[in-house]
Parts: structure tokens; C-alpha cells; sequence
């Protein structure tokens, strides 16, 4: 039987996605709806909305549903012992649209313990590799934290005006950022490289040389994004973009982060990077990187589908079941739908109609 | 197909008209625009662009949703609605300002909450709170000036462009929030499937916006 058509697009994604990450060792994850609330009040700013359902347990803590997965696997995990897990679990957030909760159905994969080089470029391939199976046409957004962080350190800037400078960024909006300069008068090298950060978009071998000398205290980071698309690229994987709008939260994040778009769909529906902050902040001392797939956003890739059943298949009053039951079973054989109706109802879209009884 | 078309959401009225010719001189012209009809999408193949007029506090949302590629919207709606969107350029154009504004004899209580009037309520609610000053939000929709007259509000937040109908109304402005200008936005998916279309459109405005200047 094909079960090709069966599948949404995101079961599709969540079945792709899970044999991939399988290929690489990444073990599954499996977890509880629940988590105590605490978790998420002391790491608000982590979770991509900060509202939270939650409840009282019979004991009387006050539970919340998942509203994130990584929290958890960080929370139940121990230093010094490497771990690479995926999942695909349920997650419950206020959608921006509707302001009310939506269950969310969100794949991803962490890895934790040591993080080298080869464990990053491992990421970033996985991370390219759920896009462009779900998508012809995709593009996997890359920024170091290290380049951004050391060019707004050098430029003077006072920490208000470095926040600002960063979320004008997230933007791409120079013009206000260049006003921000031109208040504090900063050195006009300084503004420069911040220029630098906003306009630099495209292949990375097309615009790093570019970015050589932006900064000192930048130099080691910019040495590791290069070497991480040079090897990107020796893989065969050319969806790779140099853009430092892609800005994590700093206070979780550093080194290496990314987004993923595909065509079709208008926001990002990937978000990773490295977090070695948040671990430190949850008690760990190891390091990690992952990232989330966003799945319930490939609804928008689904196409309508041209009839509603294939064969309409009418009997009249009385029709010997077992005899019918066997055409059915007939004619669905290859996969084809088959509606046995007594009357043929009016919004039905239909291939084709077959009369039980009156067939050659 | 439309994949290599570029769709521009164009904000309805005099704005909007400014808008359409840095498009065209950007070499995105769509002659059938100029037609005097009710039609509201244009489209110029040759070119690979599609315009369509929209409301204008309606063109962050069809950007952000990706139904238009780019567009041009207020600063004012960016900061009402903060829509997730790349904000590429400052042009310089529909100029204005957010201000208070209050009648000529108000004097601002600070033992009492401020009771303020505004269409936009989040960037009342932003300012004032930067401030750390209790406010009271009244939403209207429209005639924000009377408010204050008929004792409706103690202060209004809106747009001001050159003062007329405040003075008309015996108001006056009494705080500048922010300077207000339209800005070129994209939506972030557009930006990176159609990259050289996108990047061609905002090197050409911004030399316009510099020869202008």
C-alpha cells in the first residue's frame, strides 16, 4: 500500500526527520506532558513565549504543560556524560496569531557534553539536511555570537546602546542602528564594522573575506565560522548564508547560532545555536548546541487535494453486504478511495461513480 | 508561477503614490497602475513585480504573513504592532512625529493616573512605562482630538504631522515621542528567496533617498 498521500506534511517531516537524526546515533527522547512550573518562571526569557499553562497537582506543586523541550533534557541530564537525543513531542504556546494556546508539534535534537568542531559542523548538517527534506528551495541562516559580541565590546558602546544596536539587528534596520552610532559618537571604524554586521548577507565564501579584520577580540570566532562552511560546503551543502541578523538571546546563547527558512512559508522554521549560557545557568558545566523544527508550521505546504474520493461506489437498498464488502476491498486494492454510499451526497467531489450491481 | 515575482503591498493614497514612482524609477515600473480604476492588483511580468494597494496600517501584516514580499509601512505601525519583519530602509518620506498632546491649560497631575487617549495604545503604553507614570489607556479609532474636550481623556497620543487640527482643537503638543518616517520593509522568507530582486530595490531607494537629501 503507498502511503505517501496519507501523510501530512508534518507527519512526513516528523518520519524524515526522525530516521535522519537516527543515522547520526541521536537516541530518542521520551519525556512527561508535565513539568514543574518553576523551571520555566526562572528561565523565562528562554522560551519563545513567555505564557505557560498551568496547574495544580494532587500534591499541590503547581505543574505546568511543556511549553519547551530543551529546559527538560537539560534539567534531567548529568555533566560529563555525552549525550545526543532527538525527539518529536507536543509542546503548548500562545500562538502569535490567535493570542490563545495552540498545541505545537516541534521536532529537534540536542547535543550535550563536549562540543567540538566536528559536533558543530554535525549540527549544522542535520539542521540543513531537515530543511532540504522538507523543502526543495531552502536556506539555513548562520552567525557566530563571538563576531557580534566582540564587534559591539570594541565599538565602546555603552551596554543600553549595544542592546539597541542588537535588536535594531534582529531588523536588519541600519539606519537605525547608524543613529545610535552617531549619538554616542563612536570611532567611525567602529561604526564601520557595525555597518559591516547589518549589510553582510549571502555564500559564505562570497562575503567572509569580506568580514577579515572586522575585530580583534572577533578573530577566533570568525576563524571558526569559516572553517565550519568551508567544511559545510566540502559536504556538498550549499543553502548556507553568512547573516548576523540571526541574534539568540545572549544571556543563553554564544558561539554558533542559526535559522532555517524554506520557501512557502513566511517566518522561520528552524531556530538553533549554541547554549552554553543557559547550561550554566541551569547548574551545568558541559557544553551544548541544538535545534528546534517548527512542524505544525508546514501546514501551509499542503496541497489540496483535487477530489475528495476517488470512486463513489452506490448501492440500492438490500445489496448482500458480504458481496459488497468484496467489491470494496476490489477496487481499493491499489490504494484507490472507495466511498460506498446509497446516495450520492451533493458537495461530493468524485473521479469517478460506480453502480454496484448494474457493473459489466 | 509565482515564485519569481516580487509582490509590494503599497500603502492606499498620496504616500503610496510617492512610493509606486521610487519603485518606478528603481526600474520596477508597472505602467497599467497609472489607469484611472478600481482595479487593485497590478502586475508587470516583464518585470517580475506585482503591486497591490492595501490600507495602510494593514501592509506590516501582509509583509509579515508573507503575502507581500516587501512593503512600505509607518514607523508608527512598526512600533504599534511590532511585526516580524526586516526593516531595510528609512525613506525619508511621510514625515511626522508621535507626540502628547494636551489642552493649552492642562497641568499633569502626578498623584493621579494620566488617562490617555490613543489609537496607539502600545506605544503609550511603552513611553509611559519607560517614564515609570500610571496611565490609563482609552483606545479610540479616530477623532482622538476631542477627547480632551469633553474631558474623556487628560492627554491624547497620536500622530503629529504639522499641527493644524490640534490648533483647531485648542490643543497643544507638550511631548515628541518619537520622529515618524515610512520605512521599506521585507518579510524575512522573502528576503532570502528572492535576495537579488530585494537587495536591487534597496540600493536603488536608498541612492534616490541620498540624491534627495
Amino acid at each position: 500500500m503507498n502511503l505517501q498521500p496519507v501523510f501530512t506534511p508534518d507527519e512526513r517531516a516528523a518520519f524524515k526527520l526522525r530516521a535522519l537524526y537516527r543515522s547520526r546515533g541521536y537516541r530518542p527522547y521520551n519525556m512527561s506532558k508535565f513539568e514543574e512550573y518553576d523551571l520555566y518562571v526562572r528561565n523565562k526569557d528562554f522560551l519563545v513565549s513567555d505564557n505557560v499553562i498551568t496547574f495544580t497537582d494532587t500534591n499541590g506543586r503547581l505543574m505546568a504543560l511543556k511549553p519547551d523541550v530543551t529546559l527538560s533534557i537539560i534539567k534531567n541530564g548529568t555533566d560529563g556524560t555525552d549525550e545526543k537525543v532527538y525527539y518529536t513531542e507536543n509542546v503548548y504556546r500562545v500562538s502569535k496569531g490567535t493570542r490563545s494556546f495552540k498545541e505545537i508539534m516541534q521536532a529537534g535534537l540536542e547535543c550535550i557534553g563536549t562540543v567540538d568542531d566536528y559536533q558543530i559542523l554535525e549540527v549544522l548538517t542535520l539542521a540543513a539536511e531537515s530543511l532540504r527534506s522538507v523543502s526543495d528551495r531552502s536556506v539555513l541562516d548562520v552567525s557566530h555570537l563571538g563576531i557580534v559580541s566582540a564587534v559591539l565590546e570594541e565599538s565602546g558602546l555603552s551596554r543600553a546602546s549595544a542592546k539597541e544596536i542588537l535588536s535594531f539587528l534582529g531588523e536588519k534596520n541600519l539606519h537605525g542602528a547608524l543613529e545610535v552610532c552617531a549619538r554616542e559618537e563612536i570611532a567611525p571604524n567602529a561604526a564601520q564594522a557595525i555597518k559591516t554586521l547589518f549589510t553582510t548577507y549571502g555564500a559564505p565564501a562570497e562575503v567572509l573575506p569580506a568580514l577579515e579584520g572586522i575585530s580583534q577580540g572577533g578573530k577566533e570566532a570568525l576563524d571558526q565560522l569559516k572553517r565550519l562552511t568551508e567544511a559545510l560546503n566540502a559536504a556538498g551543502i550549499d543553502t548556507v548564508r553568512i547573516d548576523f541578523s540571526v541574534i539568540n538571546h545572549m544571556s543563553y546563547y554564544n558561539g554558533i547560532v542559526f535559522r532555517g527558512f524554506v520557501e512557502g512559508i513566511p517566518t522561520g522554521i528552524l531556530s538553533g545555536g549554541q547554549y552554553d549560557n543557559l547550561m550554566k545557568k541551569l547548574g551545568r558545566k558541559d557544553s551544548a548546541i541544538g535545534f528546534a523544527v517548527y512542524l505544525d508550521l508546514l501546514e501551509d505546504l499542503l496541497e489540496g487535494e483535487e477530489y475528495d474520493t476517488d470512486t463513489v461506489l452506490l448501492y440500492p437498498e438490500g445489496a448482500d453486504p458480504a458481496a459488497l464488502a468484496k467489491r470494496v476491498a476490489e477496487l481499493s486494492a491499489d490504494g484507490e478511495r472507495v466511498s460506498a454510499l446509497r446516495t450520492l451526497p451533493e458537495k461530493l467531489t468524485y473521479r469517478r461513480v460506480i453502480r454496484f450491481g448494474e457493473e459489466e | 508561477m509565482t515564485v519569481d515575482m516580487l509582490n509590494v503591498a503599497l500603502p492606499k493614497g498620496r504616500l503610496g503614490e510617492k512610493v509606486y514612482a521610487m519603485f518606478e524609477k528603481a526600474g520596477f515600473e508597472c505602467p497599467s497602475i497609472k489607469e484611472n480604476n478600481r482595479k487593485l492588483i497590478f502586475e508587470n511580468p516583464e518585470k517580475g513585480v506585482r503591486y497591490f494597494w492595501v490600507k495602510p496600517s494593514d501592509v506590516a501584516i501582509y509583509v509579515e504573513r508573507g503575502a507581500a514580499d516587501v512593503g512600505v509601512a509607518g514607523k508608527d505601525i512598526l512600533l504599534e504592532y511590532a511585526p516580524d519583519v526586516y526593516e531595510l530602509l528609512d525613506l525619508d518620506i511621510g514625515k511626522c512625529r508621535m507626540a502628547v498632546a494636551a489642552r493649552s491649560d492642562f497641568r499633569d497631575d502626578p498623584r493621579k493616573t494620566l488617562k490617555v487617549a490613543t489609537k496607539f495604545s502600545n506605544i503609550a503604553l511603552n513611553y509611559y512605562t519607560a517614564k515609570g507614570r500610571d496611565i490609563d489607556i482609552i483606545h479610540l479609532n479616530g477623532s482622538i482630538e476631542i477627547a480632551p474636550i469633553l474631558g474623556l481623556s487628560d492627554v491624547i497620543v497620536d500622530i503629529v504631522e504639522t499641527g493644524t487640527t490640534l490648533k483647531e482643537n485648542r490643543l497643544e503638543v507638550i511631548e515628541t515621542i518619537v520622529p515618524i518616517s515610512a520605512r521599506l520593509i521585507a518579510n524575512k522568507a522573502s528576503f532570502k528567496f528572492k535576495n537579488t530582486m530585494i537587495e536591487s530595490v534597496l540600493t536603488h531607494m536608498a541612492s534616490q533617498r541620498e540624491e534627495s537629501k
